[in-house]
């Protein structure tokens, strides 16, 4: 009985109940959204860096991996260096440089990747095949498309131009083997790969034995401890293990994750003053009905519960909508973060996580309920004489 | 004097403070009231008549005094033995009817009951009990906007039998009501005292008044006539 009074009593008004149920979905939603957004880009950016297992990235001395065009030299023997170093499983170099692909009249430089297919961590191939060969590529997408291109078809690759000879260097005929998506570059960015000694003598004495960064998977020993033998055993390079990068993240954008939680506290407290004023409003409104209800022997208890169960219903019909609507603009919002430039295409701003969500909207729950106890409490103390007299008069 | 008073008062007082002064709203007042009987509380407007009813019926604490009711002390009684002391043993009706707008005719009449924790089966047979008494029936699903006013004061003196209480309380239950309307429910009091009904109620109306088998008179609080047959 006191649950269907409860759901009477918003029924009666139901503009203003479903006004103030979409409040608390808004407030809710912005609460869903700032929870994925706090913890998103670290989520997003720890499985982005361990999706292929590797445990550190080695870059050379004193620069962090692909943040300059610094090299490492020597790259076959600081391989096999690095591959003695106790723990360290597999070693996958990696080249960057820039590429020009023409096709016909058309010419796109490309960041292309030198890698060694098997061990690669740096894309997926989502059409066509992978690089076997040395004319084998893979390009994304939006390569594809600028050299109107198809899989399968033959394109040339050049590593530079000689403006004095008018014409290109270390070309080769290369083959289009398959379309991948790059995890570490961003969506904007027309990119291909190639296997590693393709890469480095396309690029002539300037990339020969030259790798940009070594991905290393270790053997599930401690991670600091093997950066720290590779950083003393071999004195050209710097690792940076995952755990540390993510660290680092956490770091630059614990601004973003402030800002998230206090906008989310927001939220709470917006959920919490729209649940109190409407159970107040209504509370107000029925204070002569109260009374009659505590004149004809309803307990002070049953009031109070009813006028709690009109806040919960509110709180969890508005969670309820909130969860949907808060998916949708996460989504939204998403997209639009994802198309800032120099961030990775597989990098989300929004990433759900049901325990999480669960809990700021539990939270949120708590807080309509929390909401509904002074008036509660307002209606259960009512003076019974007085305000029928109240009544009366009015 | 009763040799039995269901509802005795006692040198009853109620002072409600203002500023410096004090409203003395009901003053002294002695009162008995046999099981069974039909008493009327007469007297203008202002002169403690409600007032007196809130306290009989431990809606309101008096100042001084003590309030019986089978023996019991009402006055002592904490807020939680005074609201099931009202809700089993006490029916009350309002000028204002004061029905639940949201619940319908049936609904409002169960309240009383479900909160006493009554199962919903006999709480449903003697909803309809109670309906076909108070020759609404066919009114069971009508929400108290759809009924007439008498309708509506019907429907709250079924709500104050649902617990099947010892005493009735009505304060200006014709108040609100038309000349016809209001016989309807002169004509169920009587009915209801005739089946052994303890009713008191205050009114105005000299219908109501003549329709009770006693009626006390009181004026600036204080019981100035009490016509005990």
């Amino acid at each position: 009985m006191r649950i269907q009074l409860a759901l009477a009593s918003l029924r009666q008004h139901p503009l203003r109940t479903t006004l103030a149920i979409l409040g608390v979905a808004v407030s809710a939603a912005m609460l869903l959204d700032m929870v994925m957004l706090a913890t998103g880009m670290q989520e997003s950016f720890r499985s982005l860096l361990t999706r292929q297992g590797f445990d550190l990235r080695v870059a050379p001395r004193g620069t962090m991996p692909f943040d300059t065009e610094a090299r490492i030299a020597n790259a076959a023997a600081t391989e096999a260096a690095l591959a003695r170093v106790p723990g360290v499983r597999t070693v996958s170099p990696v080249l960057g440089s820039t590429l020009h692909l023409r096709r016909g009249d058309s010419v796109h430089a490309a960041f292309a990747l030198g890698i060694r297919p098997a061990m690669q961590g740096d894309y997926e191939v989502v059409e066509g095949s992978d690089v076997a060969g040395p004319r084998d590529v893979v390009v994304n997408a939006l390569l594809l498309r600028a050299i109107g291109a198809r899989v399968g078809d033959t394109v040339q690759a050049a590593s530079g131009y000689d403006p004095q000879l008018r014409a290109w260097t270390g070309e080769r005929t290369v083959v289009v083997r398959g379309v991948a998506r790059f995890f570490y570059l961003n969506a904007q960015q027309e990119a291909m790969a190639l296997p590693l000694d393709a890469l480095q003598s396309l690029g002539g004495a300037a990339t020969e034995d030259q790798v940009s960064v070594f991905m290393i998977r270790t053997d599930g020993r401690e991670v600091a401890g093997v950066r720290a033998t590779v950083q003393r055993d071999v004195p050209t390079v710097s690792a940076l293990s995952t755990a540390e990068a993510v660290a680092s993240l956490e770091q630059r954008v614990s601004y973003f994750r402030q800002l998230a939680l206090i906008l989310g506290a927001v939220s709470l407290a917006v959920g919490f003053l729209l649940v109190s004023t409407l159970v107040t409003v209504s509370v107000q409104e029925r204070l002569g009905e109260l009374a009659v209800m505590r004149a004809i022997g309803v307990a002070r208890s049953s009031i109070a519960l009813q006028v709690l169960i009109e806040g919960l219903v509110i709180a969890s019909l508005g969670v309820g909508l909130g969860l949907a609507l808060g998916a949708v603009t996460a989504r939204f919002l998403n997209d639009i973060l994802k198309d800032f430039p120099g961030l990775p295409a597989a990098m989300d701003f929004f990433v759900f996580s049901t325990g999480r969500a669960f809990r700021a909207l539990g939270m949120l729950l708590v807080t309509g309920v929390v909401a509904g106890v002074i008036p509660a409490w307002r209606a259960a103390s009512l003076p019974i004489a007085t305000t029928l007299r109240g009544e009366a008069v009015g | 004097m009763s040799p039995d008073p269901m509802l005795s008062a006692v040198d009853v007082s109620r002072d409600y403070p203002l500023r410096r002064d004090a409203v003395h709203a009901v003053r002294g007042v002695s009162l008995e009231v046999a099981r069974g009987e039909y008493v009327a509380i007469v007297g203008p407007s202002g002169c403690g008549k409600s007032t007196l009813l809130n306290l009989l019926g431990a809606i309101d604490r008096p100042t001084g005094g003590r309030i019986l009711l089978d023996g019991r002390d009402v006055t002592t009684l904490g807020d939680r033995e005074a609201t099931d002391l009202r809700l089993r043993h006490i029916g009350f009706v309002f000028q204002r009817f004061y029905l639940m707008p949201m619940l319908t005719a049936a609904e409002n009449i169960e309240l009383p009951m479900a909160e006493a924790g009554a199962a919903k089966a006999p709480r449903r047979a003697r909803v309809r009990e109670l309906l076909e008494y108070v020759g609404l029936g066919e009114r069971a699903g009508h929400r108290p906007s759809e009924l007439s006013g008498g309708e509506q004061q019907r429907v709250a003196i079924a709500r104050a039998l649902a617990n099947a209480p010892s005493l009735l309380l009505a304060d200006e239950p014709t108040g609100e009501l038309d000349a016809k309307t209001g016989h309807e429910i002169i004509d169920l009091f009587a009915r209801l005292n005739a089946e052994g009904m303890t009713l008191l109620v205050v009114t105005h109306d000299a219908a109501l008044a003549r329709a009770a088998r006693r009626t006390v008179h009181m004026l600036d609080g204080r019981v100035v006539d009490d016509g005990t047959p």
